[in-house]
């Protein structure tokens, strides 16, 4: 089990808010990887949560998605039919409380291994009210052997607001 | 009105830059928020549909005389 870690890099999104974060030239010293965020898009539809996307070294194929997910009060379970990226990574959007952000990290084991790269994903919206927030748990695989370099984080039909943070840590034994 | 932007930042030499988007990469982009939406909506209502379906329920569970109590131990 890896017991370190070591932030990589990190991003705080600026003024003019991005359709999309990309961490590159990931070294490879790492057993694991370990993305934490806090996300703030502009979808504003009247869904008081957003969900974006991840994919690894600008590959647009592979992906499949499990998610466990509660939606004020009511729980269930969905596949993804995107396989483009993974999803569910769950964020606050324009609709919600003004200043909230969602929160999560994304979990990346053996990321320079030989194997599919699997992830799992932990994440809830915020919006400060009784209902409207979504919490997930994820299961993402992205079937491609290929070492991951590069990390893209991208709104699925949004993009990121000013303030949304990114922080990548490697992980390993000490 | 300039293109929109993505963030990227090098991991080795802690370089970070911000590149606007080429116009083939922002018709890609169209076309995937087209999809996305889609999908989206979707979703989005399969959600909706399940929290309506566990409010109609309690409801009718409510008028059947069930306290809040009851209903929650139903559904534990």
């Amino acid at each position: 089990m890896a017991n370190t870690m070591t932030l990589i890099a990190s991003n705080t999104v600026g003024s003019g808010g991005s359709s999309s974060v990309v961490f590159s030239s990931i070294p490879s010293t790492y057993t694991d990887l370990l993305i934490k965020f806090s996300v703030r898009t502009d979808r504003n539809d009247g869904i008081l949560f957003d969900n974006f996307s991840i994919a690894f070294n600008s590959i647009s194929t592979g992906y499949s998605t499990k998610l466990l997910y509660g939606l004020s009060g009511s729980a269930a379970s969905t596949n993804s039919g995107a396989t483009s990226y993974t999803q569910y990574l769950y964020a606050s959007d324009t609709q919600s409380t003004a200043n909230t952000f969602g929160n999560g990290e994304v979990y990346i084991p053996n990321y320079a291994g030989s194997n599919n790269k699997s992830m799992s994903i932990d994440s809830v919206s915020e919006t400060n009210a009784a209902n409207g927030a979504l919490a997930g748990l994820a299961a993402g695989l992205m079937s491609n052997t290929a070492a991951i370099t590069s990390i893209t984080l991208a709104g699925v039909a949004q993009s990121f607001l000013q303030y949304s943070s990114f922080y990548l840590y490697g992980v390993k034994n000490a | 009105m300039p293109n929109p932007t993505r963030i990227e930042i090098n991991c080795e030499t802690g370089v970070e830059s911000i590149i606007e988007l080429t116009d083939a990469e922002i018709a890609q982009m169209e076309a995937d928020r087209v999809t996305a939406e889609a999908r989206k909506a979707e979703e989005d209502a399969a959600a909706q549909a399940a929290a309506d379906a566990k409010a109609s329920a309690q409801a009718k569970l409510t008028a059947l005389g069930l306290t809040a109590d009851e209903i929650a131990a139903l559904t534990k």
